[in-house]
């Protein structure tokens, strides 16, 4: 495993200048925008990547919550194996379809719901016991960084064309930063807490925080608003080798993500040893003054 | 539409987030190990 870390890294970032020498040579320019719109291809991986790190967030937490009883374990278990099976049926239910955003396949969004089992068997597999919260915080943390990626980039995008900064009051970009606040706050609650019930509390508001997910995602068909429609999944329009360009950089925002990930993981399992040191330490500690002041308690008798 | 400063800066704005949030890490990481091996000298 040690040396796959530094493996990993040489070929992410050999993919990442490959990203990024298509993104700015190959990929041809804008009609209408000029070279300005290339920063698509930052822009939307790192918001597709933030939105699958808190759709992981979001399941460990499930699981973390799930997992504080056995009954709710196996509740939940077979609740998600329902939640897969209802949503690929109703996919194709031409009522469902019709209350789809034009241009989205039904076998898109049955994928999509697919992936919930998927990633909730997967991620309990993979991550038993307190391994959960461990990949609970360590894929929101790197979720906000990516999303703080998409803040800061979507205002340099829209100044050029849009010729302001921020459109007030766009659902997109206002649930956007809702998203990042919600996650902000979810961050700051686990650093600054010290009870007991800070993880159980934390992944509770990563659930309800989860729920922006779909509402940044769909707004843009359902409500009127200034951002351009989405690039994939129906209702926009690309030029296909605008669009391989665009998979490859989330591609390589992808391996570099697992690999920010792996990393914070490990950092987190470090802190948490250091934790349980101290807290060992203190034990030594107050075990060694009691022990030190029961022979002269017994002789003041 | 002249923006290729606007493009340039998006690009090193996603470098610099990444570059400050990997520094962090390599930061906690050096502070744990250092506190991990004075937790170990103690005992």
């Amino acid at each position: 495993m040690k040396r796959l870390f530094p493996i990993l890294s040489v070929l992410t970032a050999i993919l990442l200048a490959y990203a990024l020498y298509e993104a700015l040579v190959v990929a041809p320019t804008d009609a209408l925008q000029g070279d300005v719109y290339r920063i698509i291809y930052y822009h939307v991986p790192s918001a597709w990547t933030a939105f699958l790190l808190f759709f992981i967030n979001f399941i460990a937490s499930i699981q973390y919550l799930a997992s504080a009883k056995p009954s709710t374990q196996s509740a939940a278990k077979w609740i998600v194996i329902a939640i897969g099976i209802v949503g690929v049926v109703a996919s194709f239910l031409p009522a469902v379809q019709n209350l789809l955003p034009p241009g989205m396949r039904p076998s898109a969004m049955a994928t999509t719901v697919l992936a919930i089992p998927a990633f909730y068997f997967l991620i309990g597999k993979w991550f038993p016991g307190d391994r959960l919260d461990v990949l609970a915080v360590t894929s929101a943390e790197v979720g906000v960084v990516f999303c703080t990626i998409v803040l800061v980039t979507g205002p340099l995008w829209a100044r050029p064309v849009w010729g302001i900064w921020w459109a007030p009051g766009d659902i997109r970009l206002t649930s956007t930063l809702v998203l990042w606040l919600i996650y902000v706050s979810y961050l700051v609650l686990r650093r600054f807490s010290n009870s007991a019930q800070t993880q159980m509390l934390a992944a509770a508001l990563a659930v309800f925080g989860a729920l922006d997910v779909p509402l940044v995602y769909f707004s843009i068909w359902f409500f009127r608003t200034q951002h351009p429609q989405p690039v994939i999944g129906g209702g926009g329009s690309m030029d296909p080798r605008m669009l391989h360009i665009l998979l490859v950089s989330w591609m390589a925002f992808l391996c570099f993500a697992f690999l920010v990930c792996w990393s914070r993981f490990r950092l987190e399992l470090l802190q948490r040893e250091v934790e349980q040191a101290h807290a060992m330490e203190s034990l030594a500690g107050a075990t060694a003054s009691a022990k030190a002041s029961l022979p002269l308690s017994r002789s003041s008798r | 539409m002249n923006g290729i400063k606007f493009l340039f800066a998006a690009y090193i704005a996603t470098w610099v987030i990444h570059g400050v949030y990997l520094g962090s890490l390599v930061q906690r990481f050096s502070r744990l190990r250092r506190e991990l091996k004075e937790l170990g000298k103690g005992k």
